[in-house]
């Protein structure tokens, strides 16, 4: 592979990536809260057709309501952004609501949010199939992005990649530096002992839930308007469930959440690769390709191999790998929280 | 500083767990609360920590009438609380769970945190490393980590709901010294338990509960009868132990061997009869849980051969382990033990033996927990979930559920948590099942109960058994020299 192809490679790697960052970052709010909100496949379908529909009815309003400004462009596709956050908002706060105040089991209501929310969004956006709207511009950062190499890998790409990575900086950042990062950790951990240390359990997975729908929903949208353009029926089908099973390849931390997604991606690239080369091979196996791996991938990280060998290790570097790879759930995900 | 609860009342359903309790504390005291298990300590201590609310009464700190909401909100008027079971989080680092809760701040600042944290251990002579996972500490190192976070946070009142369960001789002696320390400092102390021994050597006072009332105060020097008579009402004769003719063997081992998670028991032989009673003394976690767990069928036998009864059951399936009667009763009653949120009438179906209708008749179910709970004395109705009954009524619980006769009963800790009383009763209890023949094997932290209860003793040390002896001849000096694995 040429080194063009290689850097055109890892920078469309990146931006495509950056649907499933947002969204497996934002389950990892939820379940870092302790509330497994299931409903994520459901809520980035709709939120995709709700983001493409919103910013494209607005595109049609654009020529009226910002006349002359050069932001219409932005603005169209800013309002189909916060759309589509507002629904997976509202749709976590359906699950929050279900889970925490009337005690429900959390895995039946997000799967029946989930179900919901795909019958809707081929119900509701019929009239936007495949119409050519509105989408997110391409933003070179002036300076950054001459840079070799680097440059037109991290800068020479969109807004919302950006945001993915300035949303995995600011997450890591969170958890490991601010009080309410750990507080955070804390309520998923044992809700008990966080409300003990003046933590309002109920309040805060409140906010957690919703914080991280908005985020599903921000991927949701990105996969619409950055991604794969325009709205059709079933448009974002499968990644749902792949955000969720990133979160627990992840072990919860946001930056090995992100690498996963990463991984992820690179691994949906060598499989159309290798479909290239490969042309024998039935077409249908390549997109199948990653699943297989990531588990394998998460199987010998897990292996009771790895943690002996690890053990010969002296006591500095094991406890940095031990701590790297530790892959911990929240030990109080899925429960319910009553106060004394 | 001064504390003053006045006529404090609190009940849950039927259960009045406090009646009205006045209690003051003074500035640098250290004060003894006693009780029978269900007694109402651990509810005082929760109302005065924020945690309930009382359903009538006041609270004054120095003085001053205070609403204590939430347990963060006592501790910004000084009050905090060590819990029967630290309330930490063992997933995290140390250095995390110090952090986890400081308020009025959105920054960790690890490393100003880390300096008072190592100020305050060099301090208090704590041994804790800051970036170690909580999981590797032992329950007296989360109390140490619990003491000096709270003191970080500015507890002057501290409240320590039985805090020598479960930690070691050592350990003890230097919490109380911490306590020591900390009432010269001018804190005030204020101690939970139902260990006699412990109280009176550490507390300048001690006020008894009983039923949820306060029955008294005493003040040193104490007459452990004196406290008995206040505690349980009337005066208590520890059981004699009525020698038990041996039987024959019940559980034979040869060159056993045992693998648990972080340690391997090698090599065992050992051969108890049918009413011999041995008690496993060592540190916590030296092999004697891989003993009990492996007699009784739970840990697979890696080497060797194990016989119960006469029959060998080295390849045995628990199934077939539970056929021969034996059974294993775990220390965590509600982890290991019990379901938490079934009732007891529930447990009794789930704990049958044998063939059972696979339609379950809730009326016979009914009637067995009624006889259990009339037989073992237990506060509890049929249709009580265990988690609402107190760990004595628990463990009695327990013992209600054990089928009738057994060749082997294996125990880890079987009167942890237990006041005087409720222990005397469940060892009248084992010692009846001993006179019928059930060879026991126990394993406990409480070298007299050792002595008392045990025909011989093994003492464990890093998974060997290091000692073997006739409980009759041992004394508690020598034993507590053999765990330490000071001798051979
Ligand atoms: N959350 C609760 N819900 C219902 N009943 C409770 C609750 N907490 C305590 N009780 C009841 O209140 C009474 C007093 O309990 P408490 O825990 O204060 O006793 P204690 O003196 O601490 O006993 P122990 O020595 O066993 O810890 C008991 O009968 C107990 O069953
Ligand atoms: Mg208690």
């Amino acid at each position: 592979m040429s080194e063009v192809v290689l850097i055109a490679t890892l920078a469309s790697i990146l931006a495509d990536s950056a649907p499933i960052i947002f969204a497996a970052l934002g389950e990892t709010l939820n379940e870092r809260a302790g509330v497994v909100n299931l409903s994520v496949e459901g809520t980035m379908m709709l939120s995709a057709m709700i983001g493409f529909a919103a910013a494209f009815v607005l595109d049609g309003y654009g020529p009226m309501l910002f006349m002359g400004t050069d932001l219409a462009p932005y603005i169209t596709v800013a309002a189909g952004f916060a759309a589509a956050m507002l629904a997976g908002a509202l749709i976590a706060l359906v699950v929050a609501f279900g889970s925490i105040t009337l005690r429900r089991d959390q895995v039946a209501v997000g799967f029946i949010m989930t179900l919901l929310a795909i019958d809707l969004s081929s119900f509701a956006g019929v009239n936007f199939v495949r119409k050519p709207g509105p989408s997110v511009g391409h933003l070179p950062i002036p300076a950054l992005a001459d840079i070799p190499v680097v440059g037109p890998i991290l800068f020479s790409q969109d807004a919302v990649t950006y945001l993915s990575f300035l949303l995995i900086i600011g997450m890591a950042v969170f958890f490991a530096r601010t009080q309410p990062g750990l507080r955070l950790r804390g309520i998923g951990e044992r809700p008990q002992a966080a409300f003990a240390r003046g933590t309002n359990v109920v309040l805060m997975r409140y906010l957690y839930t919703a914080l991280g729908g908005a985020l599903i929903g921000f991927g949701g949208a990105a996969f619409s308007l950055h991604v794969k353009l325009g709205w059709s029926h079933r448009h974002t089908a499968g990644f749902g469930w792949v955000a969720l099973a990133i979160v627990i390849f992840g072990g919860w931390d946001p930056l090995k959440v992100a690498l996963g997604a990463y991984f992820f991606g690179a691994l949906r690239a060598a499989a159309t690769t290798l479909q290239a080369l490969l042309p024998a091979v039935p077409v249908q196996v390549f997109p199948l390709l990653p699943f297989p791996l990531m588990i394998l991938t998460l199987v010998i990280f897990n292996s009771d191999g790895l943690v002996r060998a690890l053990s010969l290790l002296p006591l500095g570097p094991r406890r940095f790998l031990f701590g790297l790879l530790r892959s911990n759930p929240p030990a109080a995900l899925g429960t319910h929280f009553r106060q004394e | 500083m001064k504390i003053e609860l006045r006529e404090i009342h609190k009940r849950f359903g039927a259960v009045h767990a406090n009646a009205g309790i006045n209690l003051s504390v003074g500035t640098g005291t250290i004060l003894g609360i006693l009780g029978e298990n269900g007694a109402g300590k651990s509810t005082l201590m929760k109302i005065l920590s924020g945690y309930f609310h009382p359903d009538s009464g006041g609270i004054l700190l120095d003085g001053a009438a205070v609403r204590l909401r939430t347990p963060a909100d006592a501790l910004r008027h000084g009050v905090g609380m060590l819990h029967q079971d630290p309330l930490d989080f063992p997933p995290m680092r140390v250095l995390d769970n110090f952090l986890l809760g400081r308020e009025h701040q959105f920054w960790q600042r690890r490393s100003a945190a880390r300096a008072d944290f190592d100020a305050l251990c060099s301090e208090f002579e704590f041994r804790l490393d800051p970036d170690g996972f909580m999981f590797d500490l032992t329950v007296g190192e989360r109390q140490q980590l619990e003491i000096a976070r709270l003191l970080w946070l500015g507890a002057r009142v501290l409240i320590l709901d039985e805090p020598t369960t479960g930690i070691s001789a050592n350990q003890k002696v230097k919490l109380f010294a911490t306590l020591r320390k900390l009432a010269a400092q001018n804190k005030t102390v204020i101690f939970v338990s139902h260990k006699l021994e412990d109280v009176e050597g550490l507390c300048g006072r001690v006020a008894v509960l009983r039923r949820g009332a306060l029955v008294g105060e005493a003040q040193p020097p104490y007459t452990t009868a004196g406290l008995v008579q206040m505690m349980f009402g009337q005066a208590l004769a520890v059981g004699v132990r009525p020698a038990a003719p041996l039987g024959a063997p019940q559980l034979e081992l040869r060159g056993a061997e045992f693998a648990g998670e972080h340690i391997v028991l090698r090599n065992v032989d050992l051969t108890v009869a049918a009413g011999e009673v041995v008690g496993l003394a060592g540190l916590e976690g030296s092999g004697q849980q891989q003993l009990l767990k492996g007699v009784a069928g739970l840990v697979a036998l890696g080497k060797g051969s194990l016989k119960i009864g006469g029959r060998d059951l080295s390849q045995a399936s628990y199934k077939e382990f539970l056929a021969a009667g034996t059974a294993f009763m775990a220390a965590d009653r509600l982890e290991e033990g019990m379901i938490a949120g079934l009732t007891i009438e529930e447990h009794m179906v789930l704990a049958r033996r044998g063939k059972q209708p696979a339609i379950v008749d809730w009326a016979v179910a009914r009637t067995a927990a009624q006889a259990g709970i009339a037989e073992f004395n237990i506060k509890g109705a049929p249709a009580s979930v265990v988690e609402g009954l107190s760990g004595g009524n628990q463990q009695r619980a327990l013992l209600a559920l054990l089928p009738p006769a057994l060749k082997l009963l294996a125990m880890e800790h079987p009167t942890r948590g237990l006041d005087v009383e409720s222990a005397i009763y469940i060892w009248s209890k084992l010692l009846m099942r001993r006179a019928e023949g059930t060879a026991i094997l126990f394993a406990t932290a409480d070298l007299e109960e050792l002595l008392r209860y045990s025909d011989r003793v093994l003492v464990f040390f890093a998974g060997e058994i290091m000692a073997v002896l006739r409980a009759a001849d041992a004394t508690v000096e020598q034993l507590g020299a053999l765990i330490g694995g000071k001798q051979k």
